[in-house]
């Protein structure tokens, strides 16, 4: 298991990685699955970089934050920047936020199906 | 909790097509779907993930701001609290299109606001018990039936558990309700993690069927 720490004594990291930013986008749900759609530019912040180079192939939010070792938060900061240049998609969740929204048996039933071939 | 060993943390791979260890979704998955997995602290929730997951359990953080009332212990009178609280979590893929993300949640009270705002939309919970700490599993339960989230509960059996209390003992030592499946468990043994995970969405699906033939 990979465990290390985060923000242990690093507060300046996280500020500068954010540019002092400390709201999320809150669309970004931790299983929303990202794709970039281009390859990282010069001069981009390394963040980005990494982030795009992740998401090659879908990547939810928090394996990216896992893999980039930031708080889940700063790591939906940073992927508000990307989608607000349109270099990612998000496929967010069919289930939303709400505690509203129950999962239909159809769904259920593909994900028992998917679970009894394991 | 499994034991804690430390990776090198990853740097930047050369070639990012290929990164050390990860294994990539398909590029058609589209669905991500969570289950929590909850108990207190060494009830096997970390040996649970990783009997069943496809990947390596990985462990993240989050830095919560709250209010500071109820969040944590120490009286404090600040307006606001940073918590960093780690999950870890894993992972299984359905079908090409849909993935499963199996999270462990710290069962502690102290910890629920936490659970609310970063697991809304989860499927349902599996609790974790350890029948020689029962009273770690009460707090859990009745948090979810305050938030209707749909749950099972796992006994998971450890080798030194002399008693070996009965489901039903366990039942009413939980003051469970006949409607709330309880089984036994090997939190080490993939098929039986497997197991836990369709008896919960089996519940899920015996709940939806209900209310839709009820609509």
């Amino acid at each position: 298991m990979t465990r290390r720490p985060v923000d242990t004594g690093a507060p300046d990291r996280l500020y500068t990685v954010t540019g002092g930013r400390s709201r999320a986008d809150d669309s970004f749900d931790l299983v929303t699955l990202v794709v970039a759609e281009c390859g990282p530019t010069a001069g981009m912040q390394s963040e980005h970089v990494r982030i795009l180079d992740l998401c090659r192939h879908p990547t939810a939010v928090v394996e990216l934050a896992a893999e980039l070792a930031l708080p889940i938060t700063v790591v939906r900061i940073l992927l508000g920047d990307l989608l607000a240049t349109g270099t990612i998609t998000a496929r967010h969740p069919r289930l939303g936020q709400t505690a509203a929204s129950h999962p239909d048996t159809a769904l259920l039933q593909e994900v028992l199906h998917g679970l009894r071939n394991l | 909790m499994g034991s804690a060993t430390s990776d090198p943390p990853a740097a930047a791979p050369p070639d990012a097509t290929a990164p050390s260890g990860r294994k990539p979704l398909t590029d058609a998955a589209e669905t991500g779907l969570k289950i929590v997995v909850v108990g207190g602290f060494g009830v096997g929730k970390t040996t649970l993930v990783r009997s069943v997951s496809e990947i390596r359990p990985l462990n993240t953080e989050e830095v919560m701001t709250q209010a500071g009332v109820g969040v944590d212990e120490t009286g404090s009178v600040t307006a606001k609290t940073t918590t960093t609280v780690a999950f870890d979590f894993g992972r299984i893929s359905l079908n090409d299109r849909m993935v499963l993300y199996l999270f462990g949640a710290p069962g502690q009270e102290r910890f629920w606001f936490l659970w609310d705002r970063l697991f809304s939309g989860t499927l349902g919970a599996v609790v974790l018990v350890d029948t020689r700490r029962m009273d770690d599993s009460w707090y859990a339960i009745d948090r979810l039936e305050h938030h209707r989230t749909p749950f099972v509960v796992a006994v998971n059996r450890f080798d030194d558990d002399t008693a070996r209390h009965s489901l039903d003992e366990i039942r009413q030592a939980l003051a469970l309700p006949d409607h709330v499946p309880l089984i036994d468990c090997d939190a080490r043994v993939r098929t039986s993690g497997k197991t836990v995970l369709v008896t919960l969405v089996d519940h899920l699906y015996q709940l939806a069927l209900a209310q839709e033939s009820a609509s």
